[in-house]
This record gives C-alpha cells, sequence and structure tokens, in this order.
C-alpha cells in the first residue's frame, strides 16, 4: 500500500473536483451549440436557490397549526396544498411531498439510508449530520437511541414511525404544536418551527 | 394497481447489478401496503436506459419484522417501494 494518500480523511475534494470538471465541460457543450446561456443557467440556479427556504416548511406548519382545513389538505397532498400559501413545486415534478403528522402517540421522524434525499424545496439544503452514513445507518434501527442523541426523549408508550426517503416522495414532520400558543399569530407560530422539528430530530 | 391498501406484501430478495432504490435492509420482509404513491418514472429502468413508468406503493414495516424479535414493538418503518420490488405475501 503507497503511503501517498496517507491523511486519513475521504477523498471528497477528488470527487467534488471531478464533478466540477464535467459540470463545467457540459456546459461548454450546450453553450457551444447554443442551447443555453451563462445568464439562463444563473436566473435558473438563483430562482432554484432563493426559492428553496426553511421558511417555507415552518410557514406550511404554521398555517396547518391554525387551519385545520389546510392541515387536512397538507395532510393528503402536501405538493397541491402549499400551492396555496403559494409554494410552487412544479419544477420539482415528478418528485412530489408527503406531511407526516406527529401526535400524542406517535412520532415521525425522516431519513434516507439510500443516499440524501430531502425536501429541499421547504426545508433548503440538508444539515451536515443528515447526508452522515451515521445518522442514516442509525435511526432506521434505533430511532429511540438517535433521537435521545438529539435531546430527544420520547415517553416510552410513544410509538415511533421512521420514514426512509427510497424514491420519489420527500417527507415534511408536522409536529405537534407547542403548549402555551393559543394567543399567537401565523407569523409568531412560523418563528417556533425549527428545521429538526420539520425532520423529526427535535420537539418544539 | 396490483396492490390494495392494507395489503400483505413481502419484499422480493434480489441483488441487481445496476441501480435500484430498494435498500438492503427492506429485502425479503414481510410488510403493508400503506397506500399508492403514484405511478412514477422506474428508477431501476431509467438507469438502464430503459425508461418506463411503474407504481410506487409506501410500505410500512414493523421493526420485529426488519431487525428481529428483540426490537422494539412500538417502532415502524416506512419506506416507497416500486412495484416489481414486490409480491403478494403468502
Amino acid at each position: 500500500m503507497s503511503d501517498t494518500h496517507a491523511h486519513d480523511h475521504e477523498h471528497d475534494h477528488d470527487a467534488s473536483a471531478a464533478i466540477s470538471n464535467r459540470v463545467k465541460a457540459l456546459v461548454a457543450t450546450l453553450e457551444s451549440k447554443g442551447l443555453v446561456t451563462e445568464a439562463e443557467i444563473d436566473a435558473t440556479v438563483t430562482s432554484f436557490l432563493t426559492g428553496a427556504q426553511p421558511a417555507n416548511g415552518f410557514r406550511a406548519v404554521a398555517h396547518a397549526w391554525t387551519d385545520p382545513g389546510f392541515k387536512t389538505r397538507l395532510l393528503a397532498d402536501a405538493t397541491t396544498a402549499v400551492g396555496e400559501l403559494g409554494i410552487d413545486l412544479s419544477h420539482w415534478a415528478p418528485v412530489k411531498i408527503r406531511a407526516v403528522e406527529n401526535t400524542p402517540e406517535l412520532h415521525n421522524v425522516i431519513v434516507c439510508t439510500l443516499c440524501s434525499c430531502y425536501p429541499l424545496s421547504l426545508l433548503g439544503p440538508s444539515p451536515t449530520w443528515y447526508k452522515s452514513e451515521a445518522y442514516r445507518s442509525r435511526v432506521v434501527r434505533d430511532p429511540r437511541g438517535v433521537l435521545a442523541e438529539f435531546g430527544v426523549q420520547l415517553p416510552p408508550g410513544k410509538n415511533v414511525r421512521v420514514w426512509d426517503s427510497t424514491s420519489e416522495l420527500r417527507y415534511i414532520v408536522v409536529p405537534e404544536r407547542p403548549a402555551g400558543t393559543a394567543g399567537l399569530s401565523e407569523a409568531e407560530l412560523a418563528a417556533l418551527v425549527t428545521t429538526n422539528g420539520l425532520i423529526g430530530t427535535a420537539l418544539l | 394497481m396490483r396492490f390494495e391498501p392494507g395489503e400483505r406484501v413481502r419484499t422480493r430478495v434480489m441483488n441487481p447489478d445496476g441501480h435500484t432504490r430498494i435498500p438492503v435492509y427492506l429485502r425479503g420482509r414481510p410488510g403493508s401496503i400503506v397506500r399508492c404513491a403514484g405511478v412514477f418514472p422506474f428508477s431501476d429502468a431509467v438507469v438502464a436506459g430503459r425508461p418506463v413508468d411503474q407504481a410506487l406503493y409506501t410500505v410500512m414495516f414493523s421493526a420485529c419484522d426488519l431487525w428481529g424479535a428483540d426490537a422494539d414493538s412500538s417502532q415502524t418503518l416506512a419506506a416507497d417501494l416500486y412495484e416489481s420490488y414486490l409480491e403478494k405475501d403468502t
């Protein structure tokens, strides 16, 4: 075994450089054939990044807490329901969003064991730990133990459900509305929601 | 649609050479259909260059069926699995 790679971390820098070079070559080819312009790519990326924000998810959950009809529609078909809030997910097709509800009897938590599928459109870029092998491999086997490490102590009688995002659906958890928030406005409620709450690794 | 909500199914034991969306830990396991999530381009076939649409089902498993009798019986796990990963549990 050669010692030329004696540093003890994985070679993500090599991998991302290789992908970056491939993307540059692909973009150059598409531009040279007149299929896209750099300005068009920039505009698409900007609209994508400005649209995919955790505020979307926070707003959807706060609205579900205050409007039972919306909550029913969100749980039945989240992709369509968030359209009522002006959140357009059509450019993410065919990927769909499904919202799963925490109740006094059931706690939900999401993961992608195959890679790092995540409801980017509603939560923005995923936390680093969400993509880690440790989280992905352990939460399916021992969700209570992993949640305890996040500071979430579930009572023994509470059921736990893990949603492994293996395919074309992306999940968000609708947390239980915090106690003592009856007088708060929707915007004040949205400010109580956290990214981990919508992944299921925090209680609100 | 081949499967109905509540129907008992078993995931196939399979080890395809190419891309697939069924994790190894979910192969050969009994579960139940929650609902059909719709019809989507079947990932395995798309990656193989032979795109075809297929029904995708949300399937629920008990932790004991995945990890053994000493697993926590209050735990369940759901995953979205294409029709060709599933067969009726007999």
